[in-house]
């Protein structure tokens, strides 16, 4: 699969409250979910976000609670991939569980910036910078998680498995 | 080669002989919980799998984060999951009025022993490394998931050995220790990592203070955080667990990532700054910091000894007039033997509210809620900004002595400074 889109631009330890803050918690609603999401951090993301746009961060991306509406609201904004130095572990599996796939691209993120265009080739883990003509290898994900991931999600995996 | 305790307790609950770090493993599951904002969303998914629950007995309900129910959406995620409750025949659904915060009512209940392998919707899950069990906080997904099959798949963690030595100076507590080890690493530091805590000083924490570690492992990104099983432990289960469990301990070769010391003797009681829970301070740095807000409570210091410690502060004093306090006990046995004791009385007292048991303000929920520009000490576990309300408001982490003592003085304080 690739994926091309504008990056949204993010620092370190974007915690999962600023993602989704808690107030909007009494919803699991991904569309309601997806009109608050990172409004703590950026009030503009949730208005101006297109489809296919990607969000660029740094270490620890969704640190903090486990509460899987981050990846969700995320994902039903339309933002296909998030790519960051590196993740939370919960955030990690939460969003692979959902569907949502990440990339750890380690301290190379520092050369990406807002607004850059960004080409990700998911099957052959590239990343490209098309914007400053940069191109990066990405670590495949260990195969079984992989197996989740081209399974949609965990619980299709599961379905299939029990 | 040897293991670590979450290593042992891995291979026992993946059904082989030996882990290493890295490796990918299906472990079962001795116990499953979820919220009320997690569940009703782990049940959608688990409904999708359209398989019965694996254990009725190994699943744990606690409606705790915005129950009692503060609005309407809040009621009805909190009915979806009474009502999956009922259908499963759940044995430990807790209702309002018996409930308390998750993590202080499962181990208080029994529902957690020595070399158990627990896993929850809620990322404080991890507190329940305290008493020698492998747990660790997933999502909704794993939960779902888990409820149908009664396993799941982890990545075995590298572990970073904590070595304690020394006393505990008076008016420092667990809250103080894990602060300072995560000011010293970094909400980072443990990520994806197991935090194994051992030496001498062990014996010196008291079952609440190990909790309380246990409880913010996850603020420094590890997976979770334990403790060896002692005669602390054994006396904390005593009363409460009466199946059958097998604990573990790390092998003398046990391969560690790092070693950590912490000279329990030399610290003192600090603060985290917000907006990140490494942000830690010595408290006498910050002590000219006025505050509007203080809350007491938590699955991180909603127990009794904490409630004891701020009520020994607080008790015949007033809470300084521009300050609002709030203490919520974590759960009704807390509650009970608070007020047999006379803590509750003299909080109430001194001019502070006492709440049911809830998380309600800690992640910003309800039940005392801030303003912008409005700043809290808070003995909860994340300073995140926005975490207790308005998104220009502040949350300054501490123990429940400083929380009491800067209730009383309406800034920033060192316990030192209200009680002799």
């Amino acid at each position: 699969m690739i994926l091309e889109g504008k990056v949204w631009r993010y620092g370190d330890n974007v915690d999962t409250d600023v993602i989704i803050p808690a107030r909007y918690l009494n919803s699991a609603d991904p569309k309601d979910l997806a009109t608050h999401c990172m409004e703590d951090i950026d009030p503009t993301f949730a208005g101006n976000v297109n489809s296919g746009d990607i969000i660029v961060a740094g270490r620890n991306f969704g640190c903090g609670s486990s509460r899987e509406h981050a990846p969700v609201a995320i994902k039903a904004s339309g933002v296909p991939c998030v790519i960051a130095d590196s993740f939370a572990r919960i955030f990690f599996r939460n969003a692979i569980n959902i569907g949502l796939p990440l990339i750890e691209l380690g301290t190379a993120v520092a050369e990406i910036d807002n607004g850059n265009i960004v080409k990700i080739d998911l099957d052959r883990g590239i990343v490209e910078n098309v914007t400053k003509g940069k191109e990066y290898k990405v670590q495949p994900l260990p195969e079984f998680i992989q197996k989740i991931a081209s399974a949609g999600g965990l619980i299709n995996y599961v379905k299939g498995d029990c | 080669m040897g293991m670590t305790m979450t290593e042992k307790i891995f291979a026992r609950h993946a059904g082989v002989d030996h882990v290493v770090p890295g490796q990918l493993i299906r472990c079962k599951v001795d116990l499953v919980l979820g919220n009320d904002i997690t569940a009703p969303p782990a049940i959608k998914e688990f409904d999708r799998i359209g398989k019965p629950v694996f254990d009725k007995d190994k699943i744990a309900l606690v409606p705790d984060h915005f129950t009692p129910n503060k609005d309407i959406k809040s009621a009805e995620m909190a009915k979806s999951m009474r009502e999956f409750a009922k259908k499963h025949n759940i044995k430990n659904y807790f209702e309002v009025g018996r409930m308390g915060i998750e993590h202080v009512l499962l181990p208080e209940v029994g529902l957690v022993a020595p070399g158990e392998l627990i896993i929850g919707a809620d990322s404080h899950t991890c507190t329940y490394g305290a008493l020698g069990a492998f747990a660790t906080g997933v999502g909704s997904t794993d939960m779902g998931a888990a409820m149908a099959t009664g396993d799941t798949w982890f990545k075995v963690p590298s572990s970073i050995k904590v070595v304690l030595t020394g006393k505990m100076p008076r008016w420092v507590s667990g809250k103080d220790v894990i602060l300072t080890l995560i000011g010293m690493i970094g909400v980072d530091g443990a990520r994806y990592q197991a935090l194994e805590f051992v030496g001498e000083g062990v014996a010196e924490l008291t079952m609440t203070d190990r909790l309380t570690i246990s409880n913010m492992a996850i603020e420094a990104g590890a997976k979770n955080g334990i403790f060896p099983v002692d005669a602390v432990t054994l006396e904390y289960i005593s009363s409460r667990v009466n199946r059958d469990y097998i604990s573990v301990s790390a092998d003398g070769d046990a391969i560690y990532d790092r070693v950590i010391n912490i000279e329990l003797d030399k610290l003192t009681p600090v603060v985290a700054l917000p907006h990140l829970p490494e942000n830690v301070r010595p408290v006498g740095e910050v002590a000219e910091t006025v505050i509007n807000q203080v809350v007491i409570g938590s699955c991180t210091n909603g127990r009794i000894e904490d409630l004891a410690q701020a009520a020994e502060i607080i008790a015949g004093r007033q809470i300084h007039p521009d300050v609002r306090t709030i203490v919520i006990p974590g759960s009704q046995a807390v509650y009970m033997e608070a007020m047999a004791k006379g803590y509750i009385e003299s909080f109430i007292k001194a001019g502070a509210v006492v709440s049911t048991p809830t998380c309600g303000p800690c992640l910003g929920g309800y039940m005392g809620i801030l303003a912008a520009g409005e700043r809290a000490v808070a003995t909860t576990n994340r300073n995140f900004r926005g975490r207790m309300g308005h998104v220009d408001s502040e949350v300054y982490l501490a123990g429940p002595a400083v929380a009491a003592a800067s209730a009383i003085m309406g800034r920033i304080a060192a316990p030192w400074e209200v009680s002799l």
